[in-house]
């Protein structure tokens, strides 16, 4: 029975099991829903959960299980000279795999019968044309050791199948006679349900928790890898940012770091202001049918890829600021030489910020009690008094928190740099040259077609590393400030 | 609405402070507050009762202003502070609330330090010309509010820290720091515990010295304690003015002896 099937069936005895548990409590109360413990629908639900939690449960394991045991035991057919190292191994077992697979097809389109395809011997059959002709294309002749090890395999498997049907069936059946003895008209369903329940939400929490987890050690072990081949004072202390796929590369991150570092400075200095301003007036000034038609306009800003964003950068904001400050510019600085630059990038990813921190602090602002409001304007404070000297410090928390939020979104932001700051890694305080940030040199070094051992390709895992802890840093920062001064006004 | 003689009479003793004339205060489509005629006096407690929703705090709010805030509240008729009225286009509703202080329900000390909660008034309307003097006012100040022995080693510590019945003497102190001349309180106990309550009451007793002080509140018996004089309002009028003693003792109108026995409300 294929795992689909089982499936079905088990799904089916939950809805029995549903029914029936459903029934079985109204009996046992002779049919008045007060002589329960709980609603008749919780013992359903408790009969149903006793059905599928255990069944499934098992389910999965034995299809993580299976295959592990099946190549480990299949393994022992292949005789170790014929493979060097573990790569060879695995592909070998994966001609295995393919090999059994196309049996199975060759069974089923009446090539072999299934006693002849336990029996098979590669000296007499051409195996390879056999399986070509039910359409497996196999890459190399089957040699007869990998035709043993697909026989045996085929055979574990089935047995497998077998009796992962026949265990999950018999878990399930168990279950379902177990929930139903145990339902009477005292049995506390509804608090079992609940603890079904909190399971089920622990365990979204914990999905979410392990898969930052799981993040974080791929990133390390790679990280840890580029540290092996190349010095960890000259990553962190270089000045000079050239790698060459040929060798010989210097991979200092201080240029990378400097480009971040300037172009979030200009984009904070772009969005703080206008986000927080636009935020005081949307929250104290702006009259409800205003704010009404302004909040969503700017959160429409935020809804903008950030791709599109870049192309703003590349065919607007560049070649609008290098005509002004550019060579033959109004300005005639000749500060300016080409569209992409720290400021362009900088301009852009301000805009991009501005819903960001106003809609951050919008409700930051609002949550100030109106009783602070009240208490200033009953002193005689005029109203922008009152903002500047209780509303905003009492929401200043809550505005640096945003803006540290806003800050590590700058920080990890790519797509605009690689549109609207050029490619170059270079220390320099010009803001109208071309930078480079951390992001936009992970990206082009996993793009070209390095080698993916070679450090040139895993320091893009370093940088991805140094950016975590950064970010990471500045958002626990921020929480930590929010959290701090967060009860001062309640 | 109310027994004239009485009040005329008192009037000849003292000064009149604030004199209401046919106010009419709407909510949208809600008339909150119909044809309100007063007369409070200056150096007196004047306390305003009746049950919830009947208009006092709404009442209270139309006398500093405050309701200007809220957008959808219109006001109608005269009220007149020291014979100018109040809402006359000339007057600067900033400048009327430092001359009319407020005290609110709950305790709202500001999210900063005591002393800075005290000068937060003064500093604003340069009350201080240096930082002695602005000592000085905060001392007084803080004196006035009956609070200065329990924070005059801690004046740099948060306001938000002290407990409600200090708070909310922090907040009577820092009203009276921008030395206005009228004191509203908005149900200044209603969050607070007998002690600090019994506190707040004597504070309340002190500053008739200095202020014409106008109180809203649920309790009658706080009326009987604190107030000379008392208004009681019902579903937005204004029902009976009187003396205290002869609004709780001998009340003319049914419906205020209704409410005093416990009967409406």
């Amino acid at each position: 029975m294929s795992p689909i099937w089982t499936l079905l069936f088990v799904v089916a005895l939950a809805a029995i099991g549903y029914g029936a548990g459903r029934a079985r409590a109204m009996r046992s109360a002779s049919g008045d829903i007060r002589n329960l413990h709980s609603l008749p629908s919780y013992y359903g639900a408790n009969a149903m959960l006793s059905v599928l939690v255990p069944a499934l449960a098992l389910m999965v394991i034995w299809l993580i299980v299976q295959p592990m045991f099946i190549e480990t035991r299949v393994q022992q057919h292949i005789p170790p000279q014929s493979y060097a190292d573990s790569g060879a191994l695995s592909l070998i077992m994966s001609d295995v795999r393919r090999v059994a697979d196309g049996l199975t097809v060759a069974v089923r389109e009446g090539v072999f019968s299934v006693d002849d395809a336990a029996g098979l011997n590669s000296q007499s059959t051409d195996i390879r044309a056999a399986l070509g002709s039910v359409g497996v294309a196999l890459g190399s002749d089957v040699e007869p050791y990998v035709l043993k090890a697909a026989q045996e395999y085929r055979a574990l498997s089935g047995t497998g199948q077998t009796l992962r049907s026949i265990a999950v069936l018999a878990l399930a059946l168990a279950g379902l006679i177990w929930s139903l003895r145990r339902t009477n008209r005292t049995f506390r369903a509804r608090n079992v349900v609940e603890r079904a329940l909190l399971a089920l939400l622990i365990m979204a929490a914990s999905i979410a928790v392990l898969t930052t987890l799981g993040i974080v050690l791929s990133l390390v072990f790679n990280t840890v890898e580029f540290f092996k081949l190349y010095p960890w004072t000259e990553f962190f202390f270089g000045l000079t940012w050239a790698p060459s796929f040929g060798g010989g590369s210097e991979l200092g991150i201080l240029p990378l770091f400097w480009g971040t570092f300037y172009i979030s400075l200009i984009a904070l200095a772009v969005a703080v202001p206008i986000g927080l301003f636009a935020a005081i007036y949307l929250s104290e000034y702006a009259s409800p049918a205003v704010r009404g038609f302004a909040k969503p306009m700017l959160e429409v800003l935020a809804g903008i890829p950030t791709i599109v964003y870049g192309l703003f950068a590349l065919l607007t904001v560049g070649p609008a600021l290098v005509a002004l400050f550019g060579r033959e510019g109004t300005l005639g600085l000749n500060w300016m030489s080409g569209g992409t630059a720290v400021m362009t990038a900088g301009l852009v990813m301000g805009i991009m910020l501005i819903p960001f921190i106003s809609s951050l602090s919008d409700d930051i602002i609002n949550s100030v009690p109106q009783s602070m409001r009240d208490g200033s304007l009953g002193l005689g404070a005029t109203k922008s008094e009152t903002i500047k000297q209780v509303v905003l410090p009492a929401a200043l928390p809550g505005i640096v928190g945003a803006i540290l939020l806003a800050a590590s979104r700058a920080i990890g932001e790519t797509m605009i740099v690689v549109l609207g700051a050029g490619a170059a890694a270079r220390l320099s305080m010009n803001p109208f040259e071309a930078m480079t940030t951390v992001t936009a040199k992970i990206v082009s070094q996993l793009t070209g077609d390095a080698d993916f051992a070679s450090p040139e390709a895993l320091v893009a895992f370093a940088l991805g590393m140094t950016l975590f802890v950064i970010t990471l840093c500045l958002n626990i920062f921020a929480l930590w400030i929010v959290r701090k001064y967060r009860e001062q006004y309640e | 609405m109310y027994d004239t003689a009485v009040t005329e009479q008192t009037v000849d003793q003292t000064t009149t402070k604030i004199s209401a004339r046919n106010v009419q205060v709407h909510y949208a489509d809600t008339h909150a507050i119909r044809d309100v005629d007063v007369k409070i006096e200056d150096k007196t407690v004047t306390a305003f009762i009746g049950p919830s929703g009947c208009g006092k705090s709404t009442f209270l709010r139309t006398l500093n202003r405050m309701n200007d805030t809220i957008d959808i509240c219109r006001v109608q008729g005269e009220i007149l502070l020291d014979g100018e009225n109040i809402y006359d286009p000339k007057v600067d509703p900033v400048q009327l609330r430092a001359k009319v202080g407020m005290v609110f329900q709950k305790p709202n000390p500001f999210p900063k330090s005591i002393y800075d909660n005290i000068a937060y008034g003064p500093r604003i309307h340069g009350l201080a010309k240096n930082k002695a003097d602005l000592d000085v006012i905060v001392e007084k100040s803080l004196r006035r509010g009956a609070i200065w022995n329990e924070v005059k080693d801690r004046l740099h510590a948060p306001g938000t820290g002290l407990s409600g019945g200090q708070q909310q003497r922090l907040c009577i102190a820092r009203a009276v720091a921008t030395e206005p001349e009228v004191l509203l309180m908005d149900e200044p106990c209603s969050a607070l515990d007998p002690i600090a309550t019994g506190q707040v009451e004597e504070l309340i007793d002190e500053l008739r010295k200095n202020y014409c002080v106008v109180i809203v509140t649920h309790s009658m018996q706080q009326a009987a304690r604190v107030s000379q004089k008392t208004a009681f309002f019902h579903l937005g009028n204004l029902v009976e003015y009187g003396d205290t003693g002869e609004i709780f003792t001998n009340p003319i109108d049914p419906r205020t002896e209704s409410y005093i026995t416990g009967r409406i409300g």
